[in-house]
């Protein structure tokens, strides 16, 4: 089947969770007086990444691109916020399930919208209920209108009076962040190979076809809606719980754009790619940031780049690495072969017309 | 029409204005081979669309096991038993011969859900793929990707993935549509293996296939039938060998 992975994928997955769990060990080392600063840069990639996989299972997965994902993030910002006590700490044990039923209520209720319409109208509804809510949230009084609402306090994860992990503390919070973004990863690896993924992965391949073998295909479809809606609602409440408000940013139709560039940027369907997506493009958007006040313009350029040479985005990179087969024998060959030749070479795999499109991974 | 296993009343699907399928009574009983004839355009795709629920009649009426199915989503059509395959090759082309007909015979076992509550029904998923497969001659195919596949092989995958639905009645459009002489010999005889278990409505454009197969035969000129009878009947018939037989091998000759 087309998520069978080579080895190098959970090699290299395992690696990178190893590197991020011993960043103690080198952040200071490494980075200095900024490493707390870094530290908390690390936990908004990973939420940005675990967001970027929610949204993965409906654009990669189904081909269902939504343009309103971050509805469901800044709901649940603005849900822990206005569900938070004012002066005291909430308790992650029933805020966590209120985010989710709340995020999976809304996901039902849009999803059962949307996804009666298709293509460029879907984009488009889901685009619509996007900025519906982020009208509604900038201008009413009870949701603290274009400045949003403070939480002052980042719930508690105890058993009685026993502090299980202290989410004030950046560390824990990340290694926390670290967790849950982990078991969402691991529980869509197993959906998209579970009976119910090949459903979906065959309603992206052929909606009519499933429809006439028996498939009553909005069912499937709107219960991965609903299953994106809450992931995406985890993430907007790490990210609300980070930050220290809920913010009308945090559903507009922007981020909704750049959660989408993220899943491009890592890779459609891989799963593992948006979330390196989600790192590559915080980690673009930080460095570019400091090196000019034009730095969406050198976004936007390199982002084109990268498309334009990584049709499959950086999965395409792991799962089908370039191959430096060099024209001739070594060094002398490629001189005698000339730069055309080089870049043939470096990119050849990459450009789009040499592809074959069914491959698939085993 | 009560013997029936499908009948059609004044059954009509127009496309703006044009009338694909005008007003056609069609009965079929139940465990024969039924063949559609008809030239390029005379609506036999649009009238098995009509059937499984692919479209939907702009008038008239559709009635399966004495019951009216008009309307209903191609989803429950096939739920019903009514399986199909399509004139075009339609499969999951990065799934393995398997994986497709797991995936066929998985909706019609309850599903995604009672295969995940329940090992038996997972496994009889998986044996109903794999006796399809080996229906169909495609055994030694099992792991291969669909989309490595002769285009002649891919086509018997079509006909093992509506056998592991396990559907009563077939509809079959062009089975035998672009195959090599010797792939249609084999595909004709897997079909006639098939009469007596299955009905089978059969749209095909093979002659020596259809007269070996068919008990009975329907021919549909410009969205209208023609003539309907057996097989001995249809051969013999002057009106039918004027408008369509005489085109034919008009344009054999
Ligand atoms: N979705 C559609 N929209 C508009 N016109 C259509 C549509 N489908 C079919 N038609 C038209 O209806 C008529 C009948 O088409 P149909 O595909 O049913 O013919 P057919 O008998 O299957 O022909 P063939 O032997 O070429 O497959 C044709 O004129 C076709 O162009
Ligand atoms: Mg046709």
């Amino acid at each position: 089947m087309l998520h069978r992975y080579p080895k190098r994928v959970p090699i290299m997955m395992l690696t990178l969770t190893a590197i991020l769990v011993l960043y103690p060990l080198w952040g200071a080392a490494l980075i200095g007086d900024g490493s707390e600063f870094f530290l908390e840069k690390l936990t908004l990639m990973l939420i940005l990444g675990l967001f970027a996989m929610s949204l993965d299972l409906l654009v990669g997965v189904i081909g269902l691109v939504s343009l309103g994902h971050a509805l469901f993030f800044g709901l649940a910002g603005y849900t822990l916020a206005m569900a938070s006590p004012s002066y005291s700490a909430a308790s992650l044990w029933w805020m966590m399930p209120l985010v989710m039923l709340v995020s999976a209520l809304s996901a039902l209720v849009i999803g059962a919208l949307v996804l009666r319409t298709r293509g460029i109208f879907f984009i488009m509804t889901t685009l619509a209920f996007g900025q519906m809510l982020y009208y509604l949230v900038s201008d009413a009084s009870f949701t603290g209108g274009s400045d949003g609402l403070f939480i002052m306090f980042k719930p508690t994860l105890a058993i009685g009076d026993l502090t299980l992990i202290d989410l004030e503390n950046p560390l824990h919070f990340f290694y926390f962040v670290m967790g849950v973004t982990l078991l969402a990863y691991l529980f869509l690896h197993w959906l998209i190979r579970s009976y119910f993924g090949q459903v979906l992965d065959g309603i992206h391949d052929n909606e009519h076809r499933m429809q006439a073998l028996g498939y009553a295909t909005y069912g499937y479809k709107l219960a991965a809606f609903v299953i994106s809606g809450v992931l995406a609602g985890v993430a907007g409440m790490l990210a609300a719980m980070q930050y220290g408000f809920a913010n009308p940013a945090q559903l507009g139709w922007h981020l909704s754009g750049e959660v989408l560039m993220m899943v491009i940027l890592g890779g459609m369907g891989t799963l593992f790619g948006p979330l390196l997506g989600a790192f590559a493009y915080e980690l673009l958007h930080y460095a570019f940031e400091h090196l000019t006040v034009y730095w969406q313009l050198l976004m936007g350029l390199t982002i084109i780049l990268i498309v334009l040479v990584l049709p499959k985005g950086l999965a395409g990179l792991i799962l089908d690495p370039p191959r430096f087969r060099l024209p001739g024998a070594g060094m002398k060959g490629l001189f005698r072969s000339g730069p055309a030749a080089l870049f043939k070479a470096r990119l050849g795999p990459a450009l789009p017309h040499e592809h074959d499109e069914g491959r698939h991974y085993e | 029409m009560n013997s029936a296993l499908l009948s059609t009343r004044g059954l009509t699907c127009r496309f703006g204005g044009l009338t694909a399928v005008d007003r056609v009574d069609f009965d079929v009983r139940p465990g024969q081979v039924h063949a559609i004839l008809g030239p390029n355009g005379a609506g036999k795709s649009t009238l098995i669309n009509l059937l499984s629920g692919e479209l939907r009649p702009s008038e008239g009426e559709i009635h399966y096991r004495q019951r009216p199915i008009h309307g209903l989503p191609a989803h429950r059509v096939a739920r019903l038993g009514i399986g199909r395959s399509h004139q075009k090759t339609n499969i999951f082309p990065r799934l393995s011969c398997l994986e497709n007909c797991r995936l066929a015979a998985r909706i019609h076992l309850g599903g995604v859900i009672a295969s995940w509550r329940s090992r038996a029904t997972a496994r009889q998923v998986d044996e109903r793929a794999e006796q399809a497969l080996a229906t169909c001659q495609l055994s030694h195919r099992a792991a291969t990707p669909a989309n490595a596949m002769s285009y002649g092989e891919q086509r018997q995958l079509q006909i093992a993935m509506v056998l592991a639905t396990a559907p009563t009645l077939m509809l079959l459009d062009e089975p035998l549509a672009g195959m090599g002489r010797e792939e249609t010999a084999r595909v004709t005889e897997l079909l006639g293996a098939l009469r007596g278990d299955y009905t089978l409505v059969l749209i095909e454009h093979d002659m020596d296939s259809v007269f070996a197969l068919a008990e009975r035969i329907t021919v549909m000129v410009d969205g209208r039938v023609l003539e309907t009878g057996t097989t001995d009947t249809i051969r013999g018939s002057s009106k039918v060998r004027d408008v369509y037989l005489g085109r034919h091998q008009q344009e054999e000759a």
